[in-house]
């Protein structure tokens, strides 16, 4: 059997780490193959040799069944090997077909013959179903179409083999389902595609076989008609994995956090948030679903203190904190895991030790007299990240080392330690793998069951959907139905968040 | 060698700048038909060959120490400060009105001068500051701006109000002074004052306030990340302000130096005096640390003292202790490049 990507046992090394080990990867032509494992666990370091931007200690590589020697990335891109990265290449301010040329231009007479070009950018689109505008500026366009401008870019370059880097980690859930479409398409079309990912939905969905890594080992390679979640994640972690999220009944008591009537403007004085109720109860989880855009952020903001509100009233524990700077908020017992962990998580340039304080720093006994006390610290962020197992070489490594399960840990770790009676947990889980998932959903369960008020805020239903005890679904601004995740399903939950149902709403709870 | 890199680095980046701007400078000398090894012996007569130049080189120093301190605060705090010239300007025009227009005794006239310039140079950095925190303009633009007001600024006030014959103020009366009879007498003469004692100390409340202290914390965290600082719930246009404040008082010190220790006085400047400006190169190679400052500052006042020594002796321009200068800062900024060939040195020497 001919492979049309062979990789054999391929080694590489960094200083002090064997980051793949013995790692074999076949891709069959015309296959969609899933490069799965945990983070960290090798999947771009093997993507990237396969790129030629790093070079293995051991091993090799067959394209099309000749031994090849990719030392740079213009040789794969020659190979007919295309990247689509996580974070994209684009130029902001160009047009999709600027973007697609740069480096590749067609030239009349020394002028760039742009027309030329973006009449083939439309042939090639619609050949794959893509529906890229090729006239439209990158800064204009949502990021579902800017990532098909970069599978352009690989296309137009010839790509047969195309390498997707976790490519729904930025994507809403419609552009999750239209990506996996694509995918299709372009296999279809006789492109092979390589997925690196650790989501296990999308490889049941799309992927024919899969190869899992484990710490830089090869685990194998499995048919993933033959296959389950449960065994593919069972080969990625090495353990047995708990999907169901364990929790008894939620026992509600009283509202800690009350929303009313509450209005928040955007920067062109638009209406985000618009006249918003709700309650978040002692000892209940309560998850909003929504499409990112409706007015999440805003309300996470306007209840934390860092954006203004027009009007309406936010109460904690009773306490009016409408307006008030986000110490004061924080001070009358509010918790928040925001939803960029390195933006507005971590300092990532202070240690990890350091960033443990970073909401307690001036109390005692952090310090004292606006002196710092280091050793108070130093315990602290120990004991801290033994209890919420960080995976760290020590409380003096820089926060922007660790990985970004463990960098949650941490944010968790400070955000639950102060036992604040409201949680925000904005995507706590969002780019994580199986095992930290599993870890950050039993901690907001467990604080839940310390009597406290969790709010979760996510894009992903399923999480809203396992985790939650109350799920508020916002719609431009409002909240327009509040269900029991028991009674509801994923298609109801899908229906009001595009607006369906609008006139039930349940927007007085 | 792989243990020590890790550790080292930080000074082997300004060694190896330092070497290899001493090395170039010989080779540019070589070629424009003056001998390096003349020029650098007296370069080293210049800085060691007596008391009296031990002691202008420590008296060039002193105001360099401050003025990267003043640049190292700011940038510890995510803050490109151009403006420090113009700082030391305005400090030094302050220190020098309190030198000559107050009576007191020492213990109250001389810290008195010192504190007056370091709050003028407080005010000149909090300008900007107050743009960039409530209006987010860049501070590069505005302290370059700052800079000539507080040359064109400083001269008129002089040339209006405090004008003598000689185009400068009156001299600073003996109680506001940091000069010593005891430390010229030492050093044969030279202009060294009692300033070192006060860059110390301020390099010493700088590493304090950085490193120790909650205001430290806060301003090292919004330097790092506005983002996360203010979710935090750290003030993040207060400390802007303050980052500002600080580093603009550690420039009016430097100014202070000029005035109440060098000259006595101040003079109009026709041009920068380029304490603010050698600052910036000097908190770089210093790599914004306050022990690596003053080493830094050692080193460039030496090579300006050194350099008088070394056009009379072997004839050389002092221009090319310019250039020198220029080249280690130069090799500083292209630290990549200095560690790509440490490494290729460390690997087995094939370059």
């Amino acid at each position: 059997m001919e492979y049309v990507i062979e990789m054999r046992n391929i080694r590489k090394e960094f200083p002090g780490i064997v980051a793949n080990d013995n790692v074999t990867l076949q891709v069959q032509k015309g296959e969609i193959h899933a490069l799965l494992g945990e983070n960290g666990a090798g999947k771009s370091t093997l993507m990237n040799v396969l790129f030629g931007l790093y070079q293995p200690e051991q091993g090799e590589i067959y394209i099309k069944g000749e031994k090849v020697d990719i030392t740079d990335p213009n040789i794969a891109n020659n190979l007919g090997i295309g990247m689509v990265h996580q974070h994209f290449m684009l130029v902001e301010n160009f047009t999709v077909t600027e973007n697609i040329i740069l480096g590749r231009e067609i030239t009349t007479g020394g002028r760039i013959d742009l027309k030329k070009a973006a009449k083939e950018i439309q042939k090639l689109s619609d050949q794959y179903g893509l529906r890229v505008d090729p006239y439209a500026k990158i800064e204009n366009i949502s990021v579902g179409m800017q990532q098909r401008v970069e599978i352009l870019k690989t296309l137009y370059r010839g790509a047969e083999i195309l390498i997707f880097d976790e490519p729904t980690a930025v994507l809403t859930p419609q552009e999750i389902h239209e990506l996996m479409e694509i995918l299709k398409k372009l296999v279809a079309e006789g492109k092979s595609i390589i997925l690196i990912t650790h989501k296990l939905k999308e490889i049941m969905e799309a992927c024919d076989r899969c190869t899992v890594i484990r710490r830089g080992r090869g685990i194998g390679t499995v048919d993933v008609a033959s296959s389950s979640p449960r065994h593919l994640a069972e080969m990625m972690v090495g353990r047995e994995v708990n999907f169901k999220v364990e929790k008894q009944p939620a026992q509600p008591k009283g509202a800690v956090l009350e929303i009313t009537n509450l209005v928040v403007e955007d920067s062109r004085k638009v209406p985000v948030v618009n006249e918003l109720n709700l309650q978040v109860k002692s000892g209940e989880i309560l998850g909003i679903a929504g499409v990112d855009g409706n007015g999440q952020t805003e309300l996470l903001e306007a209840i934390t203190g860092l954006h203004k509100v027009k009007s309406g009233t936010v109460t904690l524990n009773g306490e009016n904190i409408t307006n008030q700077k986000p110490r004061k908020v924080t001070q009358s017992g509010l918790g928040h895991i925001p939803q960029d962990r390195h933006k507005h998580g971590l300092v990532l340039d202070f240690s990890i030790g350091t960033n443990m304080v970073l909401q307690t720093y001036y109390q005692q006994p952090f310090s004292k007299h606006k002196i710092l006390k280091f050793q108070t610290i130093h315990n602290k962020a120990k004991a801290l990240i033994d209890e919420f197992d960080v995976r760290t070489p020590s409380i003096h490594t820089p926060a922007r080392a660790l990985s970004g399960g463990n960098q949650q840990k941490a944010i968790i770790a400070r955000e639950v330690d102060r036992s604040p009676d409201f949680l925000i947990a904005a995507q706590p889980t969002r780019g994580l793998d199986v095992g930290a998932i599993e870890f950050i959903h039993s901690k907001l369960i467990q604080e839940r069951d310390k009597g406290k008020a969790v709010l979760l805020v996510s894009f992903e239903l399923d999480e809203i959907m396992h985790v939650s005890d109350r799920i508020a679904v916002i719609y431009e601004g409002k909240i327009v139905a509040i269900v029991d995740p028991k009674e509801t399903t994923e298609q109801e939950l899908g229906l009001l968040m595009a607006g369906g149902k609008k006139d039930k709403a349940g927007d007085k709870v | 060698m792989k243990m020590m890199k890790g550790r080292f680095f930080p000074i082997l980046v300004p060694v190896f700048s330092v070497i290899l701007g001493l090395i170039i400078g010989a080779i540019i000398m070589l070629v424009s038909g003056y001998d390096p090894i003349a020029a650098y012996g007296a370069l080293v007569t210049g800085v060691f060959g007596d008391s009296y130049n031990l002691g202008e080189t420590v008296r060039t120093a002193t105001p360099l120490i401050l003025s990267g301190l003043a640049v190292a605060f700011a940038f510890r705090t995510g803050l490109f400060n151009i403006g420090v010239e113009g700082q030391v300007l305005v400090g030094w025009l302050a220190s020098v009105y309190v030198g000559i227009s107050l009576d007191a005794p020492m213990v109250i006239h001389l810290p008195l001068a010192i504190l007056a310039g370091a709050l003028a140079g407080a005010i000149w950095g909090v300008i900007p500051g107050l743009l960039k925190a409530k209006f987010k303009v860049h501070e590069v633009i505005t302290t370059i701006m700052m800079n000539y007001i507080a040359l064109y600024g400083t001269n008129g006030i002089i040339r209006a109000y405090l004008l003598q014959p000689g185009e400068r103020t009156k001299d600073i009366k003996s109680s506001a002074s940091l000069g010593s009879a005891f430390l010229g007498e030492l050093t044969e003469g030279s202009r060294m004052h009692y300033g070192l004692i006060v860059a110390i100390i301020v390099a010493v409340i700088m590493w304090f306030i950085l490193w120790k202290t909650t205001t430290g914390y806060e301003l090292r965290a919004v330097g790092f990340n506005q983002h996360a600082s203010q979710y935090a719930g750290i003030n993040v246009s207060k400390n802007i302000i303050l980052a500002m404040a600080i580093s603009g008082a550690f420039a009016g010190v430097a100014g202070t130096m000029e005035g109440l220790g060098t000259f006595q006085y101040m003079s109009i400047n026709n041009a920068f005096t380029g304490v603010g400006f050698d600052g910036i190169a000097v908190s770089l190679l210093g790599a914004n640390g306050s022990i690596g400052i003053i080493v830094a500052a050692f080193l460039f006042g030496g090579l300006k003292q050194g350099a008088l020594e070394m056009s009379s002796a072997a004839g050389v321009p002092t221009e090319l202790v310019g250039i020198i200068i220029a080249l280690i800062i130069f090799f500083v900024a292209c630290s990549y490049l200095v560690h790509w060939l440490t490494n290729r040195f460390t690997k087995g020497g094939k370059l």
